[in-house]
């Protein structure tokens, strides 16, 4: 009695998290209904985003601007994450000795706790200033976020590298020395083609991560909505303008807003599938 | 280029890589100290952030992670449970458990606008419950896939031996089975309840904010993170250093709660 009871609560509970995810996707595509008809694919490419001051049943809203700040802030984020991250998994893996890779481990993990709205502040008034007067701009902008979010992805990068480097048989490596390979010729033909998948999952997981960032970039991106000419320009991301601009939206407009959220709920589940089942594998044990 | 410099090189960058990653956060954690702890006075504490304190947000943001874990752990482990007790690796076990693992890396404040359409909207305002309820879903998929690693990690011939004792299954994974992973499960719901107490994006507008004291959680309620964000963009100085202090404490907390988790499992070994 009691144990059917405990089987079907578990099965209930197990289940729910199936529903939470059908949930969100029908009810972001349900809101986002106006918009979509309104819009359809052309909201991809709009640049306008002008709701009418009158009416909130009529104005024009595109998504071209914030999704081009979430491509180009995540773009400049993995080109700055990715050879730091492997380089800190060479290191814990290859490099360093063996007292040192406990600290410099807890270190890397540590600053992945750190919450992302620390990240902000830190940014916004310590880091930003350091970026003006080396690169001019106005502090603010697409490479502040797009360095800051490097900083923020780089431990997970590094964390899920470095467990996949971990898995390379001492053998393999250990036939590489022998016939006079250098350290660094064992990591680039023995260790890296090794754990290749891993690597990749991990830049790709990581590359999820950023896109869907909002308290750090939303302090450093500076919230314009304005196509970037220089990499120092302000701009805006899917997650900024929701985070400033979703609760004060009405009508179409906040219909639009779920258009973009859908956008990046359905653009973070692909990313987020293929690094986890076609790179990483299944963790099915 | 001669292979034994390129060698060194390469080397050298590396460490070089691991050095940056750590003085960042060296750099970050005494920024915090440095700017955090020299604003922090008595009343930063007895306080609430209408008077220039903190008091509301600590005990506001607490109250809405404990009760989000209360219903996030509980619902996490039973599905951790089905998945690795009783689904016996069936393909439905293996879409959930997959879905799980994509719903951990969900953008959050995606999760925020999903619970602002069904917990905000259609009851006219922002609540402490819609926080809670986002703040519940970032953390069941973390719950579920530590009980799931942990229960895995179970040897086979203890439940065999509960078998053997005649004891029934429920009882079996209840009594033996989550007591030999207890503390791969404790770190899980600590690191996880580190987490989501630092989280601001699914707060903005579910919960939101308020600058009084309220344990009432049909009205607007009270949070540490969405006040930093509101009070780091304030030209005033006193509402800026109020920003420091709040970080540098919000910082420790999670520090030390995630740290706590880890120290855990080491015992262990």
């Amino acid at each position: 009695m009691g144990g059917r009871l405990f089987k079907n609560f578990s099965f209930f509970s197990a289940t729910l998290s199936f529903f939470i995810l059908i949930g969100i996707f029908s009810i972001l595509f349900t809101y986002a209904q106006d918009s979509i008809h309104h819009f359809g694919f052309d909201f991809l490419g709009g640049e306008i985003w002008e709701a009418d001051e009158d009416d909130e049943d009529i104005g024009i809203f595109g998504g071209f601007i914030p999704i081009v700040g979430t491509m180009l802030s995540t773009t400049i984020a993995m080109i700055i994450a990715t050879p730091l991250a492997m380089g800190i998994a060479i290191f814990l893996t290859e490099i360093a000795h063996k007292t040192l890779i406990k600290p410099v481990s807890i270190a890397i993990e540590l600053l992945a706790a750190i919450p992302s709205i620390i990240y902000g502040m830190w940014g916004l008034f310590y880091f930003a200033p350091i970026i003006q007067s080396t690169f001019g701009g106005q502090g603010v902008g697409l490479l502040t976020a797009g360095i800051v979010l490097a900083i923020m992805i780089i431990p997970f990068m590094a964390a899920i590298t470095r467990d996949s480097m971990n898995t390379v048989p001492d053998v393999l490596k250990e036939s590489a020395y022998a016939m006079g390979a250098t350290k660094f010729e064992v990591i680039k033909d023995v260790v890296m083609p090794y754990s290749k998948g891993g690597i990749i999952g991990s830049i790709i997981l990581a590359l999820g991560r950023a896109l869907g960032e909002t308290m750090a970039v939303a302090f450093l991106i500076g919230s314009v909505m304005q196509i970037p000419s220089k990499i120092t320009d302000p701009t805006t991301s899917i997650p900024v303008l929701l985070a400033n601009n979703f609760s004060e939206a009405q009508g179409l407009e906040m219909s639009s807003m779920y258009y973009l959220a859908l956008i990046l709920f359905i653009v973070s589940f692909i990313i987020i599938s293929v690094a986890k089942f076609y790179f990483l594998g299944k963790k099915v044990k | 280029m001669n292979r034994l410099l390129l060698n060194k090189i390469i080397l050298m960058l590396s460490t070089l890589s691991a050095i940056i990653g750590i003085s960042f956060l060296f750099w970050i954690l005494a920024t915090l100290t440095y700017k955090g702890v020299s604003s922090i006075h008595l009343s930063t504490f007895s306080q609430d952030l209408v008077n220039g304190g903190i008091r509301n947000l600590l005990v506001g943001q607490f109250t809405m992670a404990i009760i989000a874990s209360l219903i996030a752990v509980p619902l996490g482990m039973f599905a951790g449970i089905w998945l690795r007790e009783y689904s016996n690796g069936s393909k439905l076990a293996s879409i959930i458990r997959n879905l799980s693992d994509v719903m951990m890396s969900a953008p959050s404040i995606v999760i925020g606008v999903f619970v602002y359409a069904l917990f905000v909207a259609p009851f006219g305002g922002y609540n402490g419950f819609a926080g809670i309820i986002a703040l519940a879903i970032m953390m069941i998929p973390i719950i579920i896939s530590t009980t799931d690693n942990m229960l895995a990690l179970v040897p086979k011939e203890l439940r065999e031996a509960g078998v053997a004792l005649g004891g029934s299954k429920h009882k079996i994974i209840l009594q033996i089975v989550i007591k030999s992973a207890k503390v791969g499960i404790t770190t899980g719901v600590l690191l996880s309840f580190a987490r989501i107490i630092g989280e601001t994006a699914p707060l903005l507008f579910t919960s939101a904010n308020s600058q009084f004291f309220t344990m009432d959680l049909t009205e607007q309620f009270p949070s540490l993170t969405v006040s930093i964000y509101n009070l780091a963009t304030y030209p005033d100085e006193a509402s800026r250093e109020l920003a420091w202090s709040a970080s540098f404490i919000l910082t420790a907390i999670v520090l030390i709660i995630n740290l706590t988790g880890r120290y855990m499992t080491r015992n262990k070994k």
